[in-house]
């Protein structure tokens, strides 16, 4: 009995937040999993040819696994389930206001395909020859023949499962618009909704609207791989720069599938912790917005130097360039938030401030890259390594952070340890930097990507050039080296941390009224809304919040539509 | 093929649906039979104007685009917009037959010709 | 503001199905631009085949959106009825399909011979796929309709076929006349 109810409670649950749990554990337990894979290659970039502790020596085709496995892994098994799938699945029901999703099954589904997709992507380390070594952009002919790749069965294996979890994001994503178009609670307009959500459902369309031509390329891969047919072949009268086309196409909007849920999290900590209403809420909508529509015209900036036309690379730089304007813009508004507030700094908040201070280094060193001259040069460097990592870091790993530290307590009823979680902070932050400045030198100074030993190239075995590699190295084993007081801190506070209470934060959006864990139907009463999200220090108010179902003040538009004239 | 509807009052809706089937069979025809003329322009003219008008009409009849809420249209119509913008990035890039530094040196296999390796 | 939620979800659907499709599709065109001398293979499909599933799948339109009109009325068994005639064009559909591509392939037109062949599998295999996962939908679908229950499902099962006769609508020409 007792195992027929863990099941259903906890593996067969159609419950939000139980599918959120499942999105966010397996997504944590992957990035693992990314985590040692970049160990282990960072190791022998920095001392190459040493057998690398815990894993052994590695050789060229080795190194191409891992480095493959660790860009896979941490854009498509740990940011988006996290960033998408987890917070959107437990915060979107609860901050509308409303008990489950609008298709519970299907989000049930989604969670199993992903998990299969896993499964597949994980039992490809240990297939014969290993894990799919053409990188993580694979591109043809190297991902579809395996007398080049070297990895038969993984090259496949791989492309199952990216397509699986394409398949399992398209399902959740329908979930999560439909669900947020039609199940609010009365009261809660459009502009009513928190940020974080606005930016899960824009990024869900964004994802649904890019990934069709990838899909299409995936399965012509697909079939080159394992019949033989000849789509990327120039042999046959193939391109495969069609390829190339085809997954920038996806690629490019995906960082900003992943990016807007981070910025949606943010935006909800800096309120809270600078008790002060989002400065240009409908603005920051809009223009995510916008971002997300310039963002499918702007793919070809990742094949500057792949022969395309150069007059079309000088239409993308453009492209690019303007791009930067709006997430910008949305920084901005962001500081203009913190600006004047008081500001308490928690745990979530310093993750919060350190993806700004991060994020806008990511974002101006991508100007380099967006022009095509100086692209010319910085392609495929470390140059451009750097700058995804500082933006790809803050996005992933710093945005993830800063949802769980914020949110544990609603999903687990408990309060994590603020000493430890400073403690994390610091190590995790400090360390990153180290990691990654020294490659924006070496990059700039000539270090090619995907090379296993850069002591090879002449030019490239400078003493001070390898103590840089060496110093990013200790960077990066020093940073792994604090998560485990996350682990310890996360695992512990589960069980034994002090207990939340509804609303530990003094917040005002709705999740903060269901109980802490918040029951299966989430609220006792479904609330009714009477105002926006962000009521922080209003005037003439004693709390300095002022959640959104409590009822009183003056009403909007909006709110006498649905509630009729009353009295304040 | 479906039976006659038994009350009259239903009919009305139903034949409404069978005369654009009617229609729709109709299209078909002219699209086969563009081909025969044997002027290629006729022929793409007749087989893709066909597909559009065809698709238009079972869109707003059949799907009911025409009484559907706007934005629902304004969203089936983005996707298309986006999938132009992916033609026009990309197509130039693979029609070029030859460049200023390169040339396409692919063959045209014979007829009949394999592609397995 | 707001479209029934199990109908919005499948205007969703179609949404992302457009750019699967349409990213499959333009590739098609673009490489079929490119080369020309595909009018060699492209010569061997046959029109009248295409053109008679291009007939069933209309029709078979035409029986999904009159069990739409049914259901709209409350009339469950008729639309379940309409239904089960909308998946046996699906059926022969793929039928006529699967005697068309051994015919095909017997004549050694392969998914590899040639790069031609090798996206007309692809395209009119996915095509296929969406085919039966909509026959199979359709009838969970029509033997709860038949009960007088979820008559709703009727109608969004129906979108979803209707966007298959869509795709088709346009392979056909691709394929089968723009040689």
């Amino acid at each position: 009995m007792i195992d027929e109810g863990l099941i259903k409670k906890y593996l067969w649950s159609t419950d939000h937040k139980i599918i959120a749990m499942q999105y966010l554990f397996t997504g944590m337990l992957m990035a693992l999993i990314g985590g040692f894979t970049v160990y282990v290659f960072r190791m022998q970039l920095a001392f190459p040819g040493q057998p690398v502790p815990l894993f052994g020596r590695v050789s060229a085709a080795t190194y191409n696994s891992l480095v493959t496995m660790h860009g896979t892994i941490m854009i498509f098994w740990v940011a988006m389930p996290v960033l998408l799938a987890a917070f959107g699945n437990f915060l979107i029901p609860l901050m509308l206001g409303c008990d489950d999703m609008v298709f519970p099954k299907v989000n049930r589904l989604s969670y199993q395909v992903f998990l299969l997709s896993a499964i597949v992507l994980v039992a490809s380390f240990f297939v014969p020859h290993g894990a799919f070594g053409g990188a993580w952009t694979a591109y043809p002919p190297l991902s579809a023949r395996s007398t080049y790749n070297l990895t038969p069965y993984g090259s496949t294996l791989w492309v199952i499962a990216v397509a699986l979890e394409f398949a399992a994001f398209l399902l959740g994503g329908v979930n999560f618009v439909t669900t947020a178009m039609n199940s609010r609670a009365p009261g809660m307009t459009m502009f009513d909704v928190p940020l974080v959500v606005w930016m899960i459902v824009i990024a869900s369309v964004l994802f649904m609207a890019s990934v069709g031509p990838l899909l299409a390329g995936a399965v012509m891969l697909l079939l080159d791989q394992t019949l033989g047919t000849g789509f990327y072949d120039p042999a046959t009268g193939g391109d495969p720069v069609l390829w190339q086309h085809l997954f920038w196409f996806f690629g490019h909007p995906e960082v900003y599938v992943v990016l807007l849920p981070a910025m949606g999290i943010v935006a909800e900590v800096i309120a809270v912790f600078s008790r002060k209403k989002i400065f240009g809420y409908k603005t920051i909508v809009y223009t995510a917005v916008a971002t997300g529509v310039i963002s499918f015209f702007v793919w070809a900036h990742h094949q500057f130097i792949a022969g395309i036309d150069p007059r079309m690379a000088s239409l993308f730089t453009v492209t690019t360039l303007i791009i930067s304007v709006p997430i910008a813009e949305m920084v901005f508004l962001y500081i203009a938030t913190l600006y004047g507030g008081s500001i308490t700094l928690t745990t979530p908040m310093l993750w919060a401030l350190s993806f700004i201070a991060e994020f806008m280094i990511g974002g101006v060193t991508g100007i380099f890259l967006g022009a095509a001259g100086s692209d010319i040069y910085l392609h495929d460097t470390y140059f451009v390594l750097a700058h995804f990592h500082y933006t790809f870091f803050p996005i992933a790993i710093i945005g993830t952070f800063t949802g769980v530290t914020f949110w544990f307590p609603k999903m687990f009823g408990r309060m994590m340890s603020e000493r430890l979680g400073k403690i994390h902070f610091w190590g995790t932050i400090i360390a990153f930097n180290f990691i990654f400045i020294p490659l924006f030198i070496t990059g700039a100074a000539g270090d090619q990507r995907r090379v296993y030993n850069h002591l090879g190239f002449p030019d490239l075995a400078t003493p001070w050039r390898q103590d840089l590699r060496i110093v990013a190295t200790m960077a990066l084993v020093t940073m792994l080296a604090f998560q485990p007081i996350f682990i310890f801190n996360f695992i512990r506070s589960m069980f034994k941390g002090a207990l939340a209470g509804a609303n530990p934060w003094r917040a005002n959006t709705l999740e903060w009224l269901a109980p802490s864990p918040p029951p299966h139907g989430n609220f006792a009463e479904l609330p009714v809304v009477y105002r926006g999200p962000y009521e922080y220090s209003a005037e003439d108010r004693e709390e300095d919040f002022w959640p959104q179902h409590i009822p009183g003040g003056m009403p909007t538009p909006a709110e006498t539509a649905v509630h009729g004239q009353w009295q304040a | 093929m479906p039976q006659q509807s038994h009350a009259s009052v239903h009919s009305h809706g139903q034949t409404h649906y069978i005369r654009i089937w009617a229609i729709l069979c109709a299209l078909l025809a002219v699209s086969v039979a563009g081909p025969m003329v044997g002027i290629r322009f006729v022929t793409l003219a007749t087989a893709f104007g066909v597909a559009i008008v065809k698709a238009f009409i079972v869109c707003s009849q059949f799907m009911h685009l025409n009484i559907e809420k706007k934005f629902v249209v304004y969203i089936l119509g983005a996707m298309l917009a986006f999938m132009i913008v992916f033609f026009s990035g990309v197509a130039p890039d693979v029609l070029e037959h030859e460049g200023q530094q390169w040339q396409k040196t692919y063959v045209e296999p014979a007829a009949g010709a394999s592609t397995e390796h | 503001m707001d479209v029934p939620t199990g109908r919005l979800a499948v205007w969703w659907v179609l949404a992302s199905e457009i750019v699967i499709f349409g990213g499959l599709l333009s590739s098609y065109v673009m490489m079929r631009l490119r080369h020309g001398a595909w009018a060699e293979q492209a010569a061997h499909t046959n029109t009248w085949v295409g053109a008679f599933n291009t007939l069933v799948l209309l029709t078979s339109s035409l029986s999904a959106v009159l069990a739409h009109h049914a259901a709209e009325r409350g009339d469950g068994p008729r639309a379940a009825t309409l239904l089960r005639y909308t998946i046996l064009g699906g059926g022969i559909f793929v039928l006529v399909k699967s005697f068309e591509w051994t015919h095909e392939i017997e004549q050694g037109f392969t998914i590899t011979s040639s790069l031609f062949w090798s996206f007309y599998y692809t395209a009119a295999g996915l095509h296929a796929a969406h085919v039966i996962a909509g026959m199979v939908i359709m009838f969970i679908v029509a033997r709860t309709a038949a009960r007088n229950e979820a008559l709703h499902r009727v109608e969004n099962i129906g979108i979803y076929w209707h966007f298959v006769d869509v795709v088709w609508i346009f392979l056909f020409p691709l394929l089968y006349i723009a040689k």
